[in-house]
């Protein structure tokens, strides 16, 4: 169909918004995920293209209680399920980027994000390893292909890396790379290591 | 938060009817509208489409001036995932929304798509 150069103001979005070349474009996802406060908003935020949008998956506990929306509505501070950005690499390639807490109750949205993913950025607080067990325990048993991107890293780095590894019970061959989730390069290099690795498993 | 967004907030009476319209429809084919399932409004011959809900055309309208996920349209709505997930369907089965799933999962194509993955992050981030 013919794009509408102008941003139509009915809904508020400009072109922008819209995914470029949409027609020939195949989309597909990598999940970013890791426990409370870790960094998938942010690191979501530094490399997209659109400005992080996010949405919750509550249709079946919203329809079982249309009496109380009353409430769920009054509420300023809803649990946001799911964060999500979006990079354009191709005119056949749009890359999504989904980032969700490690939240076993979100069954159903689990679901559908794990669901054809090529794989999972785990970011990882060194200070907090323990909080990341359940995430990756997840990963795992969504059977998805995962990298390590540690934030807020210090001490000396490859010590660290190893006593981390131990700590994970990570496989040899799982990548570990730093990264500062606020800046653009470091997000898109862990992401690299991800899709890199991506690829030999794949080859 | 984005800009502009306030301006298609839904008003809670519309999401009560949101919830109302899709009662009793079952959710889409998983397959069909995933969250990176991409939409775009069918061309129209200028004829506006009849009989449809303020939801759907509301929906149909966010869609028609480009392609979206299914995750995005749910995004700039702030509707609930399976809401938007039913009225997208009901808009595809009257013809009214084209729909662009992704690839089904295969080793080869896996390959061929990371590999463009890969490239387009070097061309975009060097
Ligand atoms: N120093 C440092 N701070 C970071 C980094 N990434 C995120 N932060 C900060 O950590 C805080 C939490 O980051 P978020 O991106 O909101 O984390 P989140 O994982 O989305 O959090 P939830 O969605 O609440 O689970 C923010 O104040 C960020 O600025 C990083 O790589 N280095
Ligand atoms: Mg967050």
């Amino acid at each position: 169909m013919g794009f509408t150069a102008s941003s139509d103001d009915r809904v508020g979005l400009t072109t922008d918004d819209y995914v470029s070349g949409g027609a020939t474009q195949t989309a597909v996802k990598i999940l970013v995920v890791g426990h409370f406060a870790v960094g998938k908003t942010t690191f979501i935020g530094s490399i997209s293209e659109i400005e992080p949008l996010s949405t919750e998956e509550t249709m079946t506990q919203a329809a079982e209680a249309v009496d109380d929306l009353k409430g769920v509505r009054g509420k300023t501070t809803t649990t946001v399920a799911l964060d999500f950005g979006r990079l354009t690499l191709s005119e056949r390639v749009v890359l999504y980027l989904f980032g969700t807490p490690g939240q076993t109750r979100f069954v159903q949205m689990w679901e559908d994000m794990a669901r054809g993913a090529l794989g999972a950025l785990i970011l990882v607080d060194p200070e907090r390893l323990a909080d990341s067990f359940p995430v990756i325990d997840l990963i795992e048993q969504y059977g998805l292909d995962y990298a390590i991107a540690v934030n807020h890293f210090d001490g000396n780095p490859e010590r660290a890396e190893r006593a981390l590894r131990e700590a994970l019970d990570l496989l040899d061959e799982t990548p570990v790379v730093t990264c500062d989730a606020r800046n653009e390069k470091s997000s898109a290099a862990a992401l690299t290591t991800l899709v890199r690795y991506l690829l030999d498993r794949a080859s | 938060m984005r800009a502009g967004g306030e301006d298609f907030e839904f008003e809670p009476a519309d999401l009560v009817r949101a919830y109302v319209i899709t009662k009793g429809r079952e959710l889409p084919d998983e397959q069909q509208l995933s969250l990176i399932t991409l939409v775009t409004a069918a061309p129209q011959d200028g004829r506006r489409p009849a009989r449809l809900t303020p939801e759907e055309q509301r929906l149909l309208d966010i869609c028609s001036a480009g392609y979206l996920s299914v995750a995005e349209v749910a995004g700039h709505t702030r509707l609930p995932l399976g809401v938007v997930r039913i009225v997208l369907a009901a808009l595809a089965e009257g013809g009214h929304l084209l729909t662009r799933p992704p690839v089904p999962r295969a080793r080869n194509a896996d390959k061929d798509l990371l590999e463009e993955v890969l490239n387009g992050l070097h061309r975009k981030f060097g």
